[in-house]
């Protein structure tokens, strides 16, 4: 029996994976923490990572890799505009409760070819996979809607995303892909789940956490606001009295 | 330059909330007009969450009207007994508006009474003013002014406690004054607005109060209630970013002070014609929007 030279990195671990006869997935991303600070228009994060195979051999089929980055889960209730007597109100609403409010679905072929539909709904794979948990007791047709309507908004906004060909495989082995979260999400724990897909079956998953949080000067005014409600307050009139008296101070002199 | 906002979460132009404060500011000092009806509607469309733009937008007024008012000040153009008045009615206004608003956001139609309000008060207020100024500066030909119509309305005299406001040579109840400053205040929350623009009119038709004094009178009262407001909403919604309002201010208070200086070399009855057609402009953008399709069908609260 011959020993292989598999890359270094992966002779550490070798001795741990003899054993397993299914393969691993070694996830890693760009940054653990995200820190909003006043320049903050948004993130770029790279998911990157090795999948090690037993005996260190990848396969000579194509394997493939999706990953999902995820935020904190909202109850949120959407309303929808209709025409009545020619002018368009808010008419009828539907409530989701585990709306996430982030999602980010990156794979390195188009999920609907990977796997079956039932699989990718199980592990919410691609937005229209997500469980919002609607409200109950509604018409099919309307919670469809209401759904509808709910991730094309997000769509939009940059806040749900799919990109069929995201993931960039490298010799079966190293994969990476970029995920951009716009400036308006919230804070919170984020979850980067990586799968790996073989032959319609996903068979092995890893998951990641990221904190994205305010830092610095955006922090102590996001706290302060919350928790000092007067004070901050006060000081936002001081600080409207202040500039307004400056700037007719400043003034003064070119009458 | 981009620049995170730490309560709306999000991030936006620096360039173009200074630059919007300016001229809004700018409307502030020649109007006397709190400018919130352009604030609100434009943040809002700039993609701020419509709470914090609201309340933001009343931190701003602040700002804006205290260069104004100390201008108007100093050239004797404020009547504080007046004012005072004002801004005891603007107080009660206020918490009167706070309640109706957040009865109507709970049922979903805050927009729709938003947008049907602004267009009835903005049409109505603007048209008057359109045809006066017309009439004074002499493009619509009038009969010669009626000499039997007394100088006060009919209704403000026949009301009762009258008490004499001196800088505006009046004799009048303090009842209408206070009456006018608490729709002005339920106006400030309800419509994140300043409500000079119905001040403004009203001090004149309503009050015969002489041109010299309304602008600066009413900045005193806008003043007073936007500040009432920026409390209410930082200790109820908590809505105000004082990132955005800043910003807002460091334009704002500038523009005030052009548009002050502005007021003194302008014909008034221009100034008149000129406000009467910003505020038909808004009204009519706002009747449209009733009608037309919406950008977006559906919106999302937080629950």
């Amino acid at each position: 029996m011959t020993i292989r030279f598999a890359p270094f990195a992966l002779v550490l671990l070798a001795p741990l994976l003899i054993a397993a006869d299914k393969p691993l997935l070694v996830p890693d991303i760009s940054a653990r923490q995200v820190q909003i600070r006043y320049s903050f228009t948004g993130a770029q994060l790279l998911l990157f990572g090795a999948v090690v195979y037993p005996g260190g051999r990848p396969p000579d089929r194509q394997v493939d890799i999706a990953v999902v980055l995820r935020g904190p889960v909202q109850s949120i209730l959407v309303r929808e505009k209709q025409k009545i007597a020619g002018i368009w109100m808010n008419a009828d609403s539907d409530r989701f409760r585990s709306a996430p409010s982030y999602y980010a679905v990156a794979s390195s072929r188009p999920i609907g070819d990977l796997l079956d539909e039932r699989t990718a709904a199980i592990y919410e794979l691609g937005v229209h996979n997500l469980q919002l948990s609607p409200g109950g007791g509604e018409l099919p047709d309307k919670e469809r809607r209401f759904e509808a309507g709910l991730l094309d908004l997000r769509s939009r906004r940059g806040l749900y995303s799919e990109n069929p060909h995201g993931v960039e495989i490298n010799g079966g082995v190293l994969y990476r892909a970029t995920i951009t979260i716009p400036s308006q999400v919230p804070i919170g724990t984020y979850t980067a789940e990586t799968f790996l897909i073989d032959r319609h079956k996903i068979i092995a998953a890893a998951t990641r956490d990221i904190q994205i949080d305010k830092s610095g000067f955006e922090r102590s005014v996001a706290l302060a606001a919350r928790r000092h409600q007067l004070l901050y307050g006060l000081t936002c009139v001081a600080l409207s009295l202040g500039l307004g008296w400056a700037a007719a101070a400043a003034f003064r002199r070119r009458f | 330059m981009d620049i995170y906002l730490p309560i709306a979460g999000q991030s936006v132009n620096a360039a173009f909330i200074v630059v919007l404060g300016f001229v809004v500011g700018l409307l502030s000092g020649m109007f006397g007009v709190g400018g919130g009806f352009l604030t609100t509607p434009l943040l809002i469309f700039y993609g701020i969450p419509p709470t914090v733009a609201v309340a933001s937008a009343a931190t701003q007024i602040t700002g804006a009207s205290v260069s104004g008012v100390m201008v108007h000040m100093r050239r004797g153009g404020v009547d504080l007994k007046m004012g005072a008045v004002m801004i005891a009615g603007g107080f009660l206004g206020s918490f009167v508006g706070a309640a109706l608003f957040r009865l109507l956001q709970s049922s979903g139609q805050i927009d729709v009474v938003i947008g049907l309000l602004y267009v009835l008060i903005l049409g109505w207020i603007g048209s008057l003013m359109l045809l006066d100024s017309l009439k004074s500066l002499g493009y619509l030909n009038t009969s010669a002014p009626d000499p039997s119509r007394p100088r006060h309305n009919r209704w403000v005299a026949s009301l009762p406690l009258r008490w004499r406001f001196y800088s505006s040579g009046l004799y009048i109840s303090p009842v209408a004054p206070f009456a006018l400053g608490f729709v002005a205040g339920t106006l400030t929350v309800f419509l994140g607005i300043g409500g000079g623009f119905i001040l403004v009119p009203a001090m004149i038709y309503l009050l015969a109060m002489p041109a010299r004094i309304v602008i600066g009178t009413s900045l005193i009262m806008i003043l007073a209630v936007s500040a009432g407001t920026t409390m209410i909403h930082a200790i109820t919604t908590r809505a105000v970013d004082i990132v955005l309002a800043g910003l807002l201010l460091v334009g704002g208070v500038i523009g005030a002070q052009y548009g002050a200086i502005l007021t003194t070399r302008l014909k008034p009855d221009l100034l008149r014609l000129a406000l009467a057609i910003i505020i038909l402009l808004v009204g009519l953008r706002m009747f449209l929007g009733l009608f037309w399709h919406p950008d977006e069908i559906f919106s999302i609260e937080y629950l």
